[in-house]
């Protein structure tokens, strides 16, 4: 192995320990949960994708969704006193409070370390009555958000196939080793407990990191020992799975949340009630993917990287140093994975297995808009995002993964390029 | 050329009808991009010839082979064999249909052994159906393949090779191996895409003569070819391509003082000295 | 550290019902990676796809044979349904639409939308009464030499099971070594050359996509079966995951490779995995160091390295030839 691969490895655990490693020895914190079980007689049924809000003196502190066993869980920041409210308007049709004034439990006592449990007693609703505006422009502006968070994480996975033809498939876990580091210079017990903005800056450092640590210490090397591109797609689900375990051991099981942000009343927009930090995912996203297709279409180190993903032999033989230019881009990818990490956890919550479960709506996007482009890309995690969010209009919550599948299959039977992938012999 | 060579008085025009044509193409057009890569407004193959197809680079030969059997969609035209319409058929179906084309690059099934490269190639049996193979009785017909393989190695000189795996043979012999291989499917017509590429010179004229061996079988042969001496020398018919279209055709002797040819290859050759 | 019940119970899952199971979804697995070359990362879903067919037809009042048609056809079609888009495309659109539908199919089976069919989270149980209404052994009384003993109702079930993986491998080594087993060896080497020689490539593959589908989808009723339960939890993409090391570590494209890799994978896996659970409880720093949960998944991240490892040094796994390994050279 070349110098500057075990260089490369070398820096990867040392990262990956550093990181990680302190984050185990955090206690866990406190929170209010709970199950959401409706009972009609005998028969209790699960209340899924319910959504509760934990308050304390009027401003929101964090909200949660319950998952198919009805359960749900918020972290809250501290021990004390605070509100629990149901969104009656996130039940099922059919479900409802058999208390209409239990819709919020007041003065819950919360003691240092516990996970306080609280009951919304549920049975029969009647239908929910929200304006279909206020409901179809939540659900558009919560798209735009998820959109944001997809078309980040997108933009590099389809960079990298496009330099290279590898689908990276451990691109997830530069996702969630993003949310985690941010995760670690926030709010650890043994971190330097940086506000998350500054905490975003060595996140994203760490993540273009490891996108330099993976081409230096395993791609390039792969690629001079003529490894083909089938058995480097199955290395790279090896490392996924590896990192992803590393993680899961390093920072547990459970989702944990960003104390800075957690607290944010909403503010009417047209008549819409959006919280605040959404709005800034949504702008700086924009303002981050603009700035990499200005990167692409204006610098030279972009319109190389263009080069190479038309024809790497050409670009080669133009005088491209094709390998610094992979290695470019591969920190690019992971530096915007990083970023769109942190969206995601301040979005919903860090957990071990975060960018996994993003990866499907990833790969969506990435087809929509077209393996290789990157602004194919960014439209594509828009357009996955807001179909995602807004198919709930007319389709359970729960089943909303399932959208991004569908949208998949459509695409490839209709159009496989992409939006704006060029339609050359692709099979 | 004498008299009853079936090409004699056929006017060497671009387009020209011929007595007995196997393949007819008509108006068959391909773009890349706002490319035109392929406008051929009509061709006709005579059968039981060979044909050569030639032109400087881009003209468009190996699209034109590409959209004939089926690898490629035209955008727009159609064509025959036989009076077969073969718009919209597979590519498969167009080779079991008697159509067989080889690639520039050759492509030998390189970790099965020469005899299985042979045996795939081989139409009708039986045990390449899932119910074939799982009821079995395919072994006569395997047999049967097996005698016919081995005669046609033999005639290119690959019997001992059997056994071996085909990625082990040389480059000349993999050419072989893929002439013997379509003939193993009993085309009408085999197309071969630059089959002298790559080549070691003293095997050219061992090529050359398997080539109008083909013809001589029976077979109409379509091949492309740069070297213009191999042209002169085995060629009954010559279709001169340049820039997607059809510029000329006419038999070798005719080609070679054709004016709008050796304006075509002039031109690329001043292009490539201009830059 | 008591290694001797750690080897013996090494032994036991080697041999057992679970091992059995993992061996025949990785021969489907085989036939679909290491004949034919299709990158399916998503094989867990046809065992869930069969195992659910199985158990909801039983649930809906079917016997239990009924189930078990039913369920391989299910996987059978599920191959049909996946292959159909996707099989004309590069390999790298299988790849994706398999890991993305493995997991949709999960979550949609988990979900309180298909809880009327599915019963969602909590799955269905007790199906399986007319399969041990067969054993011939008496299910409590325990069979084997030494410390090494099963029960009757294991016994039962790891007969069966070792039985169905050498069928479907004589199944497998019947197709390979036949014209069409040729065939597909040759869509393998090289689509378009196979095409010019006029095969239906595109038939081929998504043949061997629902045929392995569907032995994958009869792996998942046996583990069903066995456990007398199926939950969607219980088809996690990791499950696919370590049928991938299983077939590169016995040989892709070979005909014993998957039931050695099932073999040797699960004694290694179960054997690191005591190891860690007994150093995690009985050595300080590591337990300082660890949980008794994060020790649990020391395996799995050692699985994850193992198949990068195994894919760079040695992709032709232990039965593999160089020649045939699945690396192309450029």
């Amino acid at each position: 192995m070349s110098r500057r691969a075990r260089f490369a490895w070398f820096w990867l655990a040392a990262i990956t320990i550093v990181v990680l490693s302190p984050v185990a020895s955090i206690a866990a914190g406190e929170s209010i949960g709970g199950k959401l079980i409706q009972t009609v007689g005998t028969e209790k049924t699960p209340v899924e994708s319910a959504t509760v809000i934990i308050l304390q003196d009027g401003i929101e502190i964090g909200t949660g969704q319950s998952d198919a066993e009805g359960a749900w869980e918020i972290p809250v920041p501290a021990a004390g006193v605070y509100d629990a409210q149901l969104d009656t308007s996130t039940l099922p049709d059919g479900v409802g409070l058999t208390d209409p004034e239990k819709e919020v439990l007041t003065d819950i006592n919360v003691r240092e370390g516990q996970a306080k449990k609280v009951i919304f007693p549920l049975g029969v609703g009647s239908v929910s009555s929200v304006s279909t505006y206020d409901r179809v422009g939540a659900l558009f502006v919560s798209g735009l958000k998820l959109g944001a968070i997809i078309a980040l994480c997108a933009v590099g996975l389809s960079l990298v196939y496009g330099v290279t033809g590898l689908v990276n498939f451990a691109h997830a876990e530069m996702v969630t080793l993003g949310a985690v580091t941010a995760y670690f210079f926030h709010a650890s017990a043994v971190g330097p407990q940086w506000p998350l903005l500054i905490a975003s800056v060595p996140a994203v450092l760490v993540g273009a990191g490891f996108g330099w640590a993976q081409e230096e210490g395993l791609w390039r090397p792969l690629r001079a020992r003529s490894v083909g591109l089938v058995a480097m797609m199955v290395v790279s689900i090896g490392l996924s799975f590896a990192v992803r375990h590393l993680i899961l051991i390093f920072f547990g099981g459970e989702p944990r949340a960003y104390p800075d942000f957690a607290g944010q009343p909403p503010i009417e927009i047209f008549g819409i009630s959006v919280v605040p930090k959404n709005l800034v995912t949504i702008g700086v996203a924009l303002v981050v993917l603009a700035g990499v297709g200005l990167f692409l279409q204006r610098s030279r180190a972009g319109t190389a990287m263009r080069a190479v993903s038309d024809d790497a032999d050409l670009a080669e033989s133009s005088g491209i140093d094709v390998n610094r230019i992979i290695l470019i881009t591969w920190m690019l990818s992971g530096g915007l994975a990083a970023l769109g990490g942190i969206f995601f956890g301040l979005n919903e919550a860090v957990q071990w297995d975060m960018g996994f479960r993003l990866l499907l709506l990833i790969f969506a996007a990435v087809v929509l808009g077209g393996l290789g482009t990157a602004y194919g890309a960014m439209v594509g995690g828009f357009v996955v995002g807001i179909a995602v969010e807004m198919s709930t209009l007319f389709m359970p919550n729960e089943l909303k993964t399932a959208v991004g599948l569908v949208v998949l299959i459509v695409i490839l039977l209709v159009r496989p390029q992409g939006l704006f992938g060029t339609k050359e012999r692709i099979g | 050329m004498s008299d009853n060579h079936p090409m004699f008085g056929v006017a060497p025009e671009p387009g020209v009808h011929k007595p007995d044509p196997v393949l007819v193409a008509n108006d068959l057009q391909r773009s890349f991009g706002g490319l035109r890569a392929v406008d051929v407004r009509h061709l006709e193959i005579q059968r039981h010839t060979v044909t050569s197809l030639i032109g400087p680079n881009g003209a468009g030969k190996t699209t034109l082979f590409n959209l004939l059997t089926g690898f490629d969609t035209p955008d727009f035209g159609e064509w025959h064999l036989n009076g077969g319409a073969l718009v919209g058929i597979a590519a498969f179906q167009v080779a079991r249909r008697g159509m067989v084309r080889t690639f520039q690059l050759t492509r030998s099934l390189a970790r099965l052994t020469v005899m299985d490269n042979m045996l795939v190639a081989a139409k009708d049996n039986k045990g390449e159906g899932l119910w074939g193979a799982i009821t079995g009785g395919w072994h006569a017909t395997e047999e049967l393949n097996e005698v016919r393989a081995n005669e046609l190695l033999k005639r290119f000189g690959l019997d001992h090779m059997a056994d071996e795996f085909a990625g082990g043979l040389s480059g000349g012999q993999r050419k072989l191996l893929e002439m013997a291989r379509a003939l193993m499917m009993n085309p009408e017509v085999v197309m071969l895409d630059e089959p002298m590429a790559g080549v070691n010179p003293a095997l050219t004229q061992s090529l050359l003569t398997h080539i109008t061996g083909l013809r001589d079988g029976g077979k109409t042969v379509i091949f492309v070819e740069h070297d213009m001496d191999v042209v002169q020398e085995i060629s009954d018919w010559v279709v001169v391509m340049a820039e997607g279209r059809v510029i000329a055709e006419g038999r070798p002797e005719e080609i070679a003082k054709n004016q709008t040819v050796i304006d075509a290859y002039l031109g690329e050759h001043h292009g490539e000295a201009a830059s | 550290m008591d290694w001797g019940s750690i080897f013996i119970d090494g032994i036991l899952a080697t041999i057992g019902p679970v091992t059995a199971a993992y061996a025949i979804s990785a021969i489907g697995l085989n036939l679909q990676f290491g004949y034919a070359g299709l990158l399916n990362f998503g094989h867990v879903a046809f065992m869930l796809v069969g195992a659910y067919g199985m158990a909801i037809t039983v649930d809906l009042g079917g016997p239990l044979w009924l189930g078990i048609i039913v369920g391989i056809l299910t996987a059978a079609v599920l191959g049909f349904l996946l292959g159909l888009p996707t099989l004309r495309l590069r390999a790298d659109y299988l790849a994706i639409t398999t890991i993305a539908a493995a997991e949709a199919i999960r979550l949609v089976v988990r979900s309180s939308w298909a809880q009327p069919l599915t019963n969602g989270v909590f799955g269905i149980q007790g199906f399986a009464d007319s399969f041990f209404d067969l054993n011939p052994f008496p299910p409590a009384e325990l069979y084997g030499i030494g410390s090494l003993v099963v029960t009757g109702r294991k016994l039962w079930v790891m007969i069966v099971g070792w039985t169905i993986a050498v069928l479907m491998t004589l199944l497998i080594r019947r197709l390979i070594n036949s014209p069409w087993g040729r065939v597909l060896k040759a869509i393998r080497e090289d689509e378009d050359a196979t095409t010019s020689l006029g095969k239906n490539v595109f038939s081929y593959k998504l043949q061997a996509l629902m045929i392995g589908g569907a032995i994958g989808g009869i792996a998942g009723m046996l583990l069903a079966i066995e456990q007398q339960n199926v939950t969607p939890d219980a088809y996690l993409p990791q499950v696919t995951f370590i049928l991938y090391v299983i077939v590169i570590l016995g040989g892709a494209g070979t005909i014993l490779g998957p039931i050695v890799g099932a073999v040797v994978f699960q004694f290694l896996f179960f054997t690191v995995d005591a190891l860690m659970v007994n150093t995690q409880a009985n050595i300080d720093w590591v337990g300082d160091l660890l949980t008794p949960a994060a020790a649990g998944q020391v395996k799995l991240v050692l699985v994850g390295v193992g198949m990068m490892v195994l894919m760079v040094f040695r992709p032709q796994g232990i039965l593999g030839s160089r020649e045939e390994a699945l690396i192309d050279e450029r």
